[in-house]
């Protein structure tokens, strides 16, 4: 009880106590405690309750069927072709996104970076498909592409592969395409913010040393500015890759998973709340889950990005 | 001399070329909000409308008489209406709730030394990433158990288990750029760290837990995946949501023109909100987000 601090505590009215630290130890648990209660309130308890669940074969519509089957489901969703399919689809939507993103986000960063005039324009109009809502994305990119009301064929017609009567979401590949068109285009500007901030860094001296010493454009760029941005790239492209792979609004809206272009957070969707299959879906919530998972795994691994040090997080 | 004028022709094109396409769809829905539905009916490929009509926004919002001189139909606006509201209202509660527990949380993360400080971030990281979807089963489960389902409530909670992740990084970083003397020296004053914290960070603070209540809104304004799997009638259902299951009479012919109209209106708040606070919605994506 008695104060054992090097320097004397100084408290007027109730003594919080006679060690700082331990004080500001409780404090800081007590803070952040309800953040932490809610964040795992709506995850990690659902999530096990997902891992008991998917051990049986159980269906809503008939609850009292309810039968332990050990990992049967799991077996029943490996062996299936349509998981599979579903994972490729998604795979597919995720590396192609993101790679255009990452590109053309690169070419508006540097754009923004470089424009004097009218600065505020163009990241006000940026945040435009930022902030718009993903559904309306979805549905403004559908009439576009829509075979009696979009403006594509008419505008493209002069495209040796689009028609007048060219049906968008009559096929595999055209359906994919415009959806991920519609991805692209929301997502974009986040990826671009991302990479501009990154491009802030890069030191004009450094850019203007390689100037001097002869550097083309294309070697300034490759040996100079990308290096420097390397943790902005990689936050960039680990936030947007997760995130693509959870795809589900854009399908949704768009095809409904018409023409197999069904994502794996479709897939699962359609077990739980179509067809009342808790059981099943339940074992695909969790193979979904330990995927994403692996993936950020893989992705940090694989570029070595410490994403604490990455924020100036120490 | 002739790099820079390279340059700046590069600037200038790259300059166009955002413009369009940020703002292409956006025009897009709106030139289709005043298409009328015999237009788009009949099929209507060209950009602008042929006969401009306030119908699709009279049908919505359930004003005015329509040009064929027919009252709108109510139960269309009504349940647009009711959808606009519980967007406004899930989305206010989240925002509020989630900025509260957050800057709380960013506090003791940026100011404190305690033990499990990297445990939190990692939590908050991993929730960032976490697949939505893959609660819907258990949350439609539990939500069920406890009443939840198809309330306010029941997507006010999952939206703010989402949201904190954000709120916490954004906010974090923006409390680490407050001056920390001006909290010791109220300390030496003689105030609490509670004290210090409410009377001389929170005023500073301000302006990054605005930052972080606009990224937080957007999202819950946004949500989809629990909008359509926690709700089942009006009463809950967010605009995607209601948007979404809004087919109209004839499902091979959906009514394209209240559809984008309906886009239009909820795009609206967004536009409003980013017109006033371009600077901060920046800062708040960027500032905390890549320092390398």
């Amino acid at each position: 009880m008695t104060a054992t601090a090097p320097a004397p505590t100084k408290t007027r009215r109730a003594p919080v106590t006679s060690d700082r630290s331990s004080a500001e130890n409780r404090l800081g648990l007590r803070l952040v405690a309800p953040a932490v209660i809610v964040m795992l309130l709506v995850t990690a308890w659902p999530m096990i309750q997902a891992l008991y669940l998917s051990l049986f074969q159980y269906r809503l519509t008939s609850p009292d069927d309810k039968e332990f089957v050990g990992l049967g489901n799991y077996v029943t969703v490996l062996g299936d072709g349509l998981f599979w399919k579903d994972t490729v689809n998604t795979v597919i939507i995720m590396v192609v996104t993101v790679a255009v993103e990452l590109v053309i986000g690169f070419a508006f960063a540097m754009v923004m970076h470089r424009v004097i005039f009218a600065r505020g324009v163009v990241r006000t109009s940026i945040l435009i498909p930022y902030g718009i809502i993903t559904v309306v994305s979805a549905f403004a990119w559908q009439f576009t592409f829509s075979l009696t009301n979009g403006w594509v064929n008419s505008w493209f017609a002069w495209l040796p592969w689009i028609a007048e009567d060219t049906n968008w979401f009559g096929d595999h590949w055209p359906a994919m395409f415009a959806i991920m068109v519609s991805e692209i285009w929301k997502t974009t500007p986040f990826m671009s913010l991302l990479l501009l901030a990154g491009l802030s860094q890069v030191s004009e001296d450094m850019i203007e040393a390689a100037k001097v010493d002869g550097a083309t454009w294309w070697q300034r760029l490759w040996k100079v500015i990308l290096p420097n941005m390397r943790a902005a790239i990689m936050v960039a492209v680990l936030f947007r890759a997760l995130d693509a792979f959870r795809i589900f609004d854009n399908i949704f809206v768009m095809t409904r998973g018409a023409q197999d272009t069904e994502s794996s957070s479709f897939l699962t969707y359609r077990q739980v709340i179509e067809q009342f299959q808790l059981g099943l879906g339940s074992a695909l919530s969790v193979l979904l889950f330990l995927t994403v998972l692996l993936l950020a795994f893989l992705i940090v691994k694989l570029f070595r990005v410490d994403l604490a040090q990455a924020r100036g997080e120490g | 001399m002739k790099t820079d004028t390279k340059t700046k022709a590069g600037t200038g094109i790259g300059f166009v070329l955002i413009m369009i396409w940020c703002l292409l769809p956006v025009v897009w829905i709106i030139s289709l909000s005043f298409k009328s539905t015999a237009e788009t009916g009949a099929g209507s490929p060209q950009f602008l409308p042929k006969d401009a009509t306030l119908d699709n926004y009279k049908t919505l919002l359930g004003v005015g008489t329509l040009s064929d001189g027919t009252e709108p139909d109510p139960a269309v606006s009504d349940d647009f209406i009711q959808a606009l509201i519980n967007s406004f209202g899930i989305a206010l509660i989240a925002t509020l709730l989630s900025v509260v527990f957050a800057t709380l949380a960013a506090y003791a993360i940026a100011r404190l030394e305690f033990k499990g400080k990297r445990l939190v971030l990692s939590l908050a990281l991993a929730i960032a990433m976490f697949p939505v979807v893959s609660l819907v089963g258990p949350l439609f489960d539990m939500w069920r158990t406890f009443q939840l389902f198809n309330t306010w409530p029941g997507l006010i909670i999952p939206y703010m288990t989402f949201t904190l992740p954000l709120a916490i990084w954004t906010l974090s970083a923006f409390f680490r750029e407050i001056p920390w003397e001006m909290e010791q020296a109220a300390q030496v004053d003689g105030a609490t760290s509670w004290q210090a914290f409410r009377k001389v960070i929170v005023p500073l603070a301000a302006p990054g837990v605005f930052t972080a209540a606009i990224l937080t809104f957007f999202f819950a304004w946004n949500e989809f995946v629990l909008a359509i799997s926690l709700t089942s009638t009006t009463d809950s259902r967010t605009v995607p949501a209601q948007m979404s299951f809004f087919v109209g009479p004839d499902p091979f012919n959906p009514p394209y023109g209240q559809l984008a109209t309906a886009s239009v209106v909820v795009t609206v708040p967004i536009i409003i909100i980013v017109l006033l606070f371009q600077r901060k919605i920046v800062a708040g994506l960027t500032s905390g987000a890549v320092k390398g």
